[in-house]
């Protein structure tokens, strides 16, 4: 156990030192190491683009999440018997989670490009529009763009977890509804969703912090534009880290994502560590 | 809850309809079914169309759905990009490899430790190993580099393989322990009477029974390390140590300000094939391993 717990110190609890350290000073790539105090996380009070990048951050969480969940939850309910057909969609519907951030931004960038994507060829060939939209011209658009690119990532995840917890219910407790007479969509509400209430919590949360930790999607489809209306909040702090190279300011936000991200794993590990008592 | 719950029991899960309506809705899913994979495969399937088309075509205004002719065009381009591919796919093999190593070497043993010695400040040391599942590894960038820049680990394969490891070793202790702990007894304790040494008892008998274990270890490994995206940016900044995904946006970035279409789908489909490839193979590993890293 001691390598790994001396990797741990070395690499997690040392640096998190250093980190909290390098937020009191006013340090950056082109000099300057100044303890400054607590000069930094008044100037986060202040910084309005903080502000409005946690802000979108959390909007971006609270209305995708709510999607995933509902869609997964819908998938999992029509894949979770074993024939043959319902196994290959399970397949293909969880294989956008295994491609990676980057390469589906990047597949999303090029489908609903203006002037050689496929969305926009197909909704106006479908007369669902007239004119190909610029997904990435407005922010709005651009926001839509990535929660739909995201949701096709991703809803596999859900999906999974849910198909699990569905075939974990005790069979003899559905058959039994059957009897009572109890149609699809009683049991569904009355049985399935009250004995999958944790799995569907912890889904939630696991999910939620992925979003609020939200970057590759929007530094490849949206670059934060336009206008700076699409930065989230670790994008922002890699545009103050490493692109202004304001490394101590950098730091100071690291710490108050950290402690927001803090509060949501906390409550998932309390759900995880009480799911293992009983 | 591994994967043989999503493979057993499942069709008394939920009792099918008495028949007569349900031939109907037996028909409406299967129909739902296949607009789901539809909708689910078109991407990638485009994607790859897309990528043997001709480079001209690629970038037609307004697009085609499928090639007009076949063409290797883009593929030549991408190996041929800057460093070329063979350095790039070579630099995230390295790291993934490296990533894998280190996650098997710190979490067989550290899992091992938790699930089968009584010890004191046990449970401090398990919270401690799962502690970077609360930090999130962006926050711990900043100083990272620091310490790389200072170490020489910017620009190095270890030096991304260590953060790749922070972000992947909970995940992998947790698996580890839990494994572990679902060897009976009963196998150890024989072994012991026939006087293995605890290293012999680890190497002989739980390293060959926790195979299952080792191998979802290394799957995720592999596939997270594979498709990390922002560490990579940080830590390998000069051309010739990029990973993957920095090649993906290095072709989207492109020349000259025009987007090579065709290139950028050519190396995004470079990218998907081998996580594809693995998850395939291993599918069962897969789903286990997210099943047990998430939920329990």
């Amino acid at each position: 156990m001691a390598p790994a717990l001396l990797f741990v110190g070395l690499f997690v609890m040392i640096p998190l030192g250093q980190l909290v350290a390098v937020s009191l000073t006013d340090r950056s790539l082109l000099g300057g190491d100044r303890f400054i105090g607590f000069t930094n996380y008044w100037r986060i009070w202040n910084d309005s683009n903080f502000w409005r990048a946690l802000v979108f951050t959390a909007k971006y969480t609270l209305i995708l999440t709510p999607i995933l969940m509902v869609l997964g939850f819908l998938l999992a309910l029509l894949t979770v018997e074993n024939t043959s057909l319902k196994r290959v969609t399970r397949t293909i519907v969880f294989l956008p989670v295994v491609i990676g951030l980057p390469s589906s931004s990047l597949l999303w960038f090029w489908l609903l490009d203006e002037q050689v994507g496929l969305v926009n060829k197909l909704l106006v060939e479908l007369h669902v529009i007239r004119e190909p939209i610029v997904w990435f011209a407005t922010a709005p658009l651009a926001f839509w763009a990535v929660v739909m690119s995201i949701t096709w990532k991703v809803v596999g995840f859900g999906m999974v977890l849910f198909i699990a917890g569905i075939q974990s219910i005790n069979p003899d407790i559905l058959e039994a509804a059957v009897m009572d007479g109890a149609g699809y969509w009683s049991r569904v509400r009355l049985i399935i969703l009250p004995l999958t209430r944790r799995v569907l919590l912890l889904t939630t949360l696991i999910s939620a912090i992925g979003s609020m930790l939200a970057f590759d999607q929007f530094y490849i489809m949206t670059s934060g534009g336009p206008r700076g209306q699409t930065f989230t909040a670790v994008y922002w702090i890699y545009q103050n880290s490493f692109i202004s190279f304001k490394l101590g300011y950098g730091a100071a936000l690291s710490i108050v994502l950290t402690l927001i991200i803090l509060f949501f794993s906390t409550m998932q590990i309390a759900l995880t560590a009480r799911s293992v008592e009983t | 809850m591994t994967a043989a719950a999503l493979t057993g029991e499942a069709e008394r899960a939920i009792p099918a309809p008495r028949r007569g309506r349900a031939t109907r809705g037996a028909y409406l899913v299967a129909a739902i079914c296949v607009a789901v994979i539809a909708v689910m495969a078109a991407p990638m399937a485009l994607s790859f169309l897309a990528s043997i088309k001709t480079a001209a075509d690629a970038s037609a205004v307004p697009p085609h759905y499928l090639p007009q002719a076949l063409s290797f065009e883009n593929y030549a381009k991408v190996i041929n990009f800057q460093a070329g591919l063979a350095s790039y796919v070579g630099n995230s093999g390295l790291v993934a490899l490296i990533t894998i190593a280190a996650c098997i070497a710190l979490a067989a043993p550290a899992g091992y430790g938790l699930a089968r010695f009584a010890m004191r400040g046990k449970e401090i040391a398990f919270l401690i190993l799962l502690a970077p599942i609360m930090i999130p590894y962006q926050a711990l960038l900043t100083p990272l580099y620091l310490d790389f820049a200072r170490l020489g680990l910017v620009n190095t394969h270890l030096g991304l393989a260590i953060v790749h490891t922070i972000l992947q070793l909970p995940f992998s202790v947790f698996l580890m322990r839990n494994s572990f702990e679902s060897i009976p007894r009963e196998i150890e304790e024989a072994a012991m009477v026939d006087g293995c040494s605890t290293w012999k008892r680890f190497t002989r008998i739980f390293l060959p029974l926790a195979v299952p274990a080792i191998v979802t270890v290394a799957l995720f490994a592999f596939i997270n390390s594979w498709n990390e995206f922002l560490a990579a940016l940080i830590v390998m900044n000069r051309e010739t140590s990029f990973t993957v995904p920095i090649l993906l946006v290095s072709v989207q970035i492109g020349n000259h300000g025009a987007v090579d279409w065709g290139a950028l789908q050519a190396s995004v489909v470079i990218s998907m094939i081998p996580c594809i490839a693995v998850y395939l193979a291993l599918q069962r590993y897969y789903v286990s391993g997210l099943l047990s890293g998430a939920v329990k």
